[in-house]
């Protein structure tokens, strides 16, 4: 008789003990769940980021822009044929 | 008292009203408990897609060509924008329409539930719509293709519709492989759509894969910026040129006039083909060499046999085939340093025409190059048994066989790469494994012979580039019209490579109809081969092989002379 009482009581503990665990466990996973939605949010917005910059790079780097940078703001020009002196292979 | 017989009906009627209530709650909790817990989350689940991005072209050495960036598009939910229609007049104002207009859209489309308003808007009017918080209007996530070379790569690479699908080149060819797959997921929203909660992910979303191509963006813009101005100031209709690196067969720069803006590609379909790929001309004497490899081949002739060319024309087959001058007595090689259509065509008819067309083929000419680009064309190159005398004679020439520029220069490469030939490759890691088109001492027999060309007694000395050994062929041929040649319209071209003692690069250049007095190969294009190749040398740092500048020492000031 004795046992069988104890052995309700730690079942009953038992059954609290893993439904707090499980209302514990819930709660995590929606904490967790913000914070992955949070860094999902945050790496696409550092891939537009990136892509935005490759962009700006790309017309950046822009031969056409660089040479007229070169030749109209530098004054650079292609040296002539008879200023180049090959150094001796 | 009651009848019995009245309480008994009474029972009866009351049983069976339960009983159509229980059976009716059956029905509904075990017969269509799907269909109706379906209907319930379908009020309050939404699948939503979750866009990939498409995958980054990049150039060899890594620079960005094609990138994708995130825009927002807005679209509406004409019934619930309508209820408040004061809303529309701000919304108007921020996209710089007419509040009118749209609302006459809206009005016209007002049972659908979903309408485009305006697909990729720029971000800060973006935030500013999605500040005002209008009911019914609502911000969808695409992406945008820029493509940061502009008109200087559109004809290799194509461009996207809104729809993000691949609509030209390489984006076309690769949409899949680009494109990677949209993901969905489940979550709950409340009435106004707002997302409450994500239940559970259906499809990550993979993410489009980069392709790195093969070519060179410094020598794609110096090609293109040489072919614009040489297109220019011939008054040409059109243009090609293609580099080629000798040993791997990768395309270094592939540039067409005219071209278009991929960013706005609008509808003019002419100025979109990728000529070099697409477009075939007959490519006239810049054919000879392949001519000359199967003379050689065969063992009719070697680069020191005499060939007689007066008195400057022949006679075939009832047909007089011209050269420009009499060039009188001269050996094979000069048949190609002076371009003499009467010698060539006296050595090739010595072959069967089986041994002949062997060759041809061998280099690849009447088959497409197999690169996969989209709408590449084959040529054509007729079977030898329809060849007669006169047909035989011409295709030695160049004329009655026509070509792409791209098979153009796979075949030079193989000349310059001691016979072996490689397809052509766009993208880098391209399985193209040397095929052996020719023997190696006939191939460099026919290289060195080419030398000749670009020299002040050939036909190309404006191809020659300083400090280097070049070896090319110049061609000049008649546009074929609806009613034969024409008389006044030519292409003309150069294909050569260099450095000539260990090639490296190989270049065609073809103008198509320039309508200025210039049109010979050697005076329109070889000066365009001289420049793009110039430029490509000193890109590339290749050693010169051709020393004409002062030389000196390392490290002394001592400046040597030399021829």
């Amino acid at each position: 008789m004795n046992s069988q009482i104890l052995i309700l009581i730690l079942v009953l503990i038992a059954d609290v003990g893993s439904a707090l665990g499980v209302v514990y466990t819930r709660h995590q996973s929606r904490l967790l769940a913000v914070e992955l939605g949070a860094l999902e949010a945050f790496q696409d917005e550092e891939l537009a980021e990136w892509s935005r910059l490759q962009i700006e790079q790309g017309w950046l780097a822009d031969a056409s822009q660089i040479e007229k940078t070169a030749r109209g703001e530098l004054q650079m020009t292609q040296p002539d044929e008879t200023l180049i002196l090959v150094v001796r292979p | 008292m009651i009848p019995s017989s009245r309480l008994y009906a009474l029972l009866l009627i009351f049983m069976l009203c339960s009983f159509a209530l229980i059976a009716r709650a059956v029905n509904l909790q075990v017969m269509e408990t799907d269909f109706l817990q379906g209907q319930g989350k379908a009020r309050y689940l939404r699948e939503v897609t979750i866009a990939s991005t498409r995958g980054v072209i990049s150039d060899r050495n890594g620079e960005p060509l094609a990138v994708s960036t995130p825009v927002d598009s807005i679209w509406v939910h004409p019934g619930q924008l309508l209820e408040y229609p004061e809303n529309i007049k701000p919304l108007a104002t921020l996209l710089k329409a007419n509040a009118e207009e749209i609302e006459r859209k809206l009005t016209q489309r007002s049972a659908k539930e979903f309408v485009w308003l305006r697909r990729r808007l720029n971000p800060d009017v973006a935030d500013k719509i999605r500040a005002l918080k209008i009911p019914g209007v609502n911000l969808q996530k695409e992406y945008r293709r820029f493509y940061p070379a502009g008109e200087v790569t559109s004809h290799v690479i194509g461009f996207t519709n809104i729809d993000d699908v691949g609509q030209e080149g390489l984006e076309l060819a690769y949409d899949s492989w680009l494109a990677g797959s949209p993901g969905s997921k489940r979550v709950i929203k409340d009435r106004k759509g707002q997302t409450v909660e994500e239940v559970e992910l259906i499809k990550e979303s993979v993410p489009g894969s980069d392709l790195r191509l093969t070519l060179d963006k410094r020598l794609q813009y110096l090609a293109y910026r040489e072919l614009k101005s040489t297109v220019l100031q011939h008054g040409a209709r059109s243009g090609s040129v293609v580099v080629l690196d000798v040993d791997t067969g990768e395309v270094l720069a592939m540039v067409n006039q005219p071209s278009y803006n991929p960013n706005d590609p609008g509808h003019d379909t002419d100025g979109m083909r990728n000529r070099a790929v697409t477009d075939v001309i007959e490519p006239g004497s810049v054919m000879k060499p392949i001519a000359i490899a199967s003379v050689l081949e065969h063992g009719i002739a070697d680069p020191d046999t005499p060939v007689e060319t007066s008195p400057g024309y022949t006679v075939i087959s009832g047909h007089t085939i011209r050269d420009h001058n009499n060039y009188g007595l001269l050996d094979v090689t000069g048949v190609l340093t002076k371009s003499s259509n009467v010698g060539v065509t006296q050595l090739a008819l010595q072959l069967e025409p089986v041994e002949m067309w062997d060759t041809y083929s061998r280099f690849g000419f009447g088959e497409a190059t197999g690169t996969g680009f989209p709408g590449e064309s084959a040529g054509v190159l007729r079977n030898h048994r329809r060849w007669r005398r006169l047909e035989q004679a011409t295709i030695s020439y160049g004329y009655g066989v026509s070509a792409t520029p791209l098979q153009l220069a796979q075949a030079y490469a193989a000349i310059a790469n001691g016979g072996k030939l490689r397809q052509p490759a766009f993208i880098q890691g391209s399985n193209n494994p040397p095929i052996s088109a020719i023997d190696p001492d006939i191939a460099n027999a026919v290289a060195k012979m080419l030398e000749t060309v670009p020299t002040r007694v050939g036909t190309g000395s404006r191809a020659r580039v300083a400090n280097y050994r070049i070896a090319g062929k110049t061609g000049t041929s008649h546009k074929a019209s609806a009613s034969g040649y024409a008389a006044a319209r030519y292409v003309s071209s150069f294909a050569g490579f260099g450095p000539a003692s260990n090639p490296r690069l190989v270049c065609i250049v073809v103008i198509n109809d320039p309508t200025g007095d210039e049109y010979y190969g050697g005076l329109v294009a070889a000066p365009l081969f001289s420049e793009v190749m110039t430029g490509a040398m000193r890109i590339l740092n290749i050693p010169p092989d051709d020393y004409q500048n002062m030389l000196v020492d390392a490290g002394t000031d001592e400046v040597v002379a030399e021829d």
